[in-house]
């Protein structure tokens, strides 16, 4: 995510022109876009920060019960901030047959938070994932942005202990 | 997860094409611009090659040709194109005019390859295919068996042209069908060849594409062209990689189906998780604007049709017509009960034609060639071919496009070269999270596919996910992980689905930790009949499926379960254990090496032991022991 500012763990500061440019001048303001708008704020600061929503609401006219809805109802929408590294696993069908669900598994209790949570430290949220369209090369992870093709438990130790020794 | 490919070229200081007839000379003009003999090489770019590595090959490969430049006369061409398809092979090139196929291809390799194949006119052998249980190597891509026995209308154009480049996709013949649609045809003649061709949707259930326009072209209103990229179904990529290697095929199509319903705005909802996609996609748009093939007075007539492309956020229901609709408003998308038809009232309660994407890309083909000649491929009741997408437990992993009718037999065996690891076949699923497990070995393995057969067997089409599963898959484990999936994705407003789901998945988690019960087999199948008949939208119509065709094939591995407490293809962990066959182990080392948890131990060449308690049962020694000496308790 080459947009996103937060390269820590601090709630950021929500930049009010920033979000203006995002909502009128790339989506000209339309309700439609609403979506994207939010995703876009989300790839900036890697979450949709309560102000942020808040402000969209004024602009578009939206109430905030909506907004909260459409980011509850959609699975990448997150409302608390991530950690600052990212461990995505596909638990697609293909995925799953190549044993990823024990992988998810495996890291959950390693580092003790359930799938989707961040460690306490903010250092690292486990994240699934429903097919990457890569089921060919599967079980893939994708850590920090990059792909790991027929990832293996000793790779997502190798991970975890990498961002240990932080 | 996006991975910038550099940008596509700027067609914005040419001309716009301003009649069908001028479309032909430009294709001429760049077809003699190109010298068909000159070397190409080709690397493929598409989301498997990608995962291992394709972009550094291809700019590994883009040095090697500039290093070596200067004593070759003519420079190759290095492009990325779309997935081949071939996927568990890559990296891909394929190098032209030979029409050699090269797999596995690494960075390092590329000098190598620059110097022997392109300036030294040599094959080198271990980059070449060799089929499984085969000695012989193939060179060619039209001898290997994965793409001779494969019919290729839709993905024609796939791994074959620079997505982001349209004057490839031109040279190719894109845009031909929209130019002789606005040539020499009304709107009534392009639905009449559409429903001659008796093209069926492909994103599942199958409905005649020309009745749907037919109906939606006769509403008064604003129309809406609306293509469906959403492709929920995981272990699916079959959409992903028509959007990301012809990007141009989906859109002609929508352009057609626009001029046919009168339409002049046209969206393109793709799931986020594709980023590729969307690249390909808009750059696509952009420069097929550029030149007037689409946006203002297509090709200088008074027909204009725009399209923008609008992402998800990972929802699997926003696949479903009216919901994806209302995700396009920027709502939450929850389906609405059917009896409102989206063709009357959808998108902005305005008629709104949907097709899948691979609709879509099937349609310029018919009308060139038209629709007679389209069903002279497939059944009487399925015209055409499908992509399917084969993964699991198979070699030959990736997108297989047959004609409809072709048998599970020849799309396993002969095309995905059967079951790795001399493991048995066991079950093909197809149709997504709410298809069927389709039991093999049995007769159903000679079954032709297409929609109404597989509906027979309890499983469906769906939008062609094909799912090999040997022995070590376990069917309660299976509909388990299914139904889990459904859960979390079902919208909950209706409560058969919403319920019903959540009391499926309750019972199926007891019985994969050993606490099933006699009844539960009884129950799942209530509550599964229950769910199918009542729900309000596809999903949960289907949502039972898996369970339902699971108990009806394997029913003993239900019982297994629940009464000996056993799980015969060894994955619910409460209910097996590994050990080593002291007999056949060479104490080769490998387990012990592999094993993250440290449970395993022996001397070197001397039989190995498992500690049972530490054991975190990962398949890791079983998945890798070459002597078949670890056995599941
Ligand atoms: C839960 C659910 C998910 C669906 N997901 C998709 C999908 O990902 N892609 C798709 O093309 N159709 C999907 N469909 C089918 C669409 O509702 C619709 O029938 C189809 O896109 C129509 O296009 P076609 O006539 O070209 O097949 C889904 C349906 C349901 C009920
Ligand atoms: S199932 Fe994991 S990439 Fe498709």
């Amino acid at each position: 995510m080459p947009e996103s500012e937060a390269t820590c763990c601090q709630e950021p500061e929500v930049d009010f022109v920033v979000l203006d440019r995002i909502i009128r001048d790339e989506f000209g303001g339309r309700r439609e876009a609403m979506i994207m708008m939010m995703q876009t704020i989300q790839r900036r600061y890697r979450y949709l920060p309560e102000p942020a929503l808040y402000y969209l609401s004024q602009v578009l006219g939206v109430p905030i019960t909506k907004i909260y809805e459409v980011a509850t109802f959609y699975a990448s929408f997150s409302l608390v901030p991530k950690g600052k590294h990212l461990l995505h696993v596909c638990t697609g069908t293909a995925c799953h047959l190549k044993g990823s669900g024990g992988m998810v598994r495996h890291v959950a209790a390693k580092l003790g938070i359930a799938p989707g949570a961040t460690t306490p430290d903010m250092k690292f949220t486990l994240e699934t994932v429903n097919c990457l369209g890569a089921c060919a090369v599967s079980p893939v992870v994708v850590f920090d942005d990059k792909y790991y093709p027929q990832a293996t438990v000793g790779q997502l130790n190798e991970f975890i202990e990498k961002v240990n020794a932080e | 997860m996006a991975t910038a490919i550099s940008t596509a070229p700027d067609l914005a200081w040419t001309k716009k094409i301003s009649s069908p007839q001028e479309l032909a000379s430009f294709r001429q003009a760049i077809l003699a611009s190109l010298d068909p003999n000159a070397p190409r090489i080709r690397v493929c770019c598409g989301t498997g090659c990608k995962a291992v590595g394709s972009l550094d090959v291809l700019e590994a490969m883009k040095t090697a040709v500039a290093a070596a430049g200067v004593d070759v006369h003519v420079m190759p061409e290095v492009k990325r194109t779309g997935c081949h398809g071939f996927c568990s092979r890559g990296p891909l090139l394929t190098l032209e005019p030979q029409g050699l196929f090269y797999q596995r291809v690494k960075s390092e390799d590329t000098a190598e390859i620059v110097q022997k194949t392109i300036i030294g006119g040599e094959v080198i052998p271990r980059f070449l295919y060799k089929p499984p249980g085969s000695k012989e190597a193939i060179a060619k891509v039209s001898d290997i068996p994965f793409f001779a026995k494969q019919t290729k209308l839709v993905l024609k154009r796939v791994g074959r042209i620079d997505p982001f480049d349209i004057r490839d996709a031109i040279a190719a013949g894109a845009y031909e069908g929209i130019a002789k649609v606005l040539a020499e045809m009304t709107p009534q003649q392009v639905i009449e060849e559409i429903k001659v061709s008796r093209l069926r949707g492909r994103g599942g259930a199958g409905f005649p594409t020309g009745v749907k326009w037919e109906s939606c072209a006769g509403q008064a209103g604003r129309h809406y062209v609306i293509c469906n990229g959403d492709e929920g179904d995981p272990g699916a990529f079959m959409d992903a990689s028509v959007m990301e290697g012809d990007p141009h095929a989906v859109l002609e199509g929508m352009a057609i189906a626009a001029y046919a319903m009168g339409s002049d705005r046209g969206f393109l909802y793709v799931r986020m998780e594709y980023p590729l996609a969307v690249q390909t996609l808009t750059a696509a748009i952009r420069q097929a604007e550029d030149l007037g093939l689409l946006g203002q007075n297509i090709l200088g007539t008074d027909f204009s049709f725009r399209v923008s492309v609008s992402t998800g956020a990972g929802a699997f229901v926003c696949g479903e017509s009216s919901a994806l609709m209302s995700s396009l408003e920027g709502k939450v998308g929850r389906p609405r009960a059917k009896y409102i038809r989206s063709t009357e009232k959808g998108f902005r309660d305005s008629p709104s034609n949907l097709n899948n994407v691979e609709t879509y890309a099937n349609v310029p083909e018919i009308i060139l060639r038209g629709g007679q000649w389209y069903t002279t491929y497939g059944t009487e009741r399925s015209t055409g071919t499908k992509v399917f997408s084969l993964t699991g437990n198979v070699h030959n992993v990736g997108l297989v496009e047959v004609p409809m009718g072709t048998s599970l037999k020849d799309i396993v065996f002969g095309i995905g070269g059967g079951v790795p690891n001399k493991k048995e076949l066991k079950a093909v699923q197809t149709g997504g999270p709410s298809g069927g497990c389709i039991p093999i070995p049995s007769k159903f393995i000679d079954i032709n596919v297409g929609f109404g057969k597989l509906a027979e067997i309890g499983s469906m089409m769906g939008s062609g996910g094909m799912i090999v599963m040997d022995e070590n898959t376990c069917m309660v484990e299976i509909s388990r992980y299914f139904i889990n999936f459904l859960v979390e994705e079902s919208c909950g407003q209706c409560t058969p689905c919403r319920e019903g789901l959540t009391r499926m998945r309750e019972i199926l988690s007891r019985i994969t930790q050993g606490e099933g019960r006699e009844g539960d087999i009884e129950l799942l199948e209530e509550i599964g009949q229950f769910t199918n008949n009542f729900s309000l939208c596809g999903l949960g119509t289907s949502a039972a499926n898996p369970v339902l065709s699971t108990i009806r094939y394997f029913r003993d591995e239900y019982e297994a379960h629940i009464r000996d407490k056993k799980c015969p293809a060894g994955v619910c962990k409460p209910l097996y254990y590994y050990e080593i066959d002291s007999e056949k182990c060479t104490g080769c080392g490998v387990c012990r090496k592999r094993c993250p948890a440290a449970a395993i131990e022996g001397e070197k060449k001397k039989p190995h032991t498992i500690h049972q308690e530490l054991c975190i049962k990962c398949m890791e020694c079983y998945r890798n022991c070459k002597f078949d000496s670890i056995r599941i308790m």
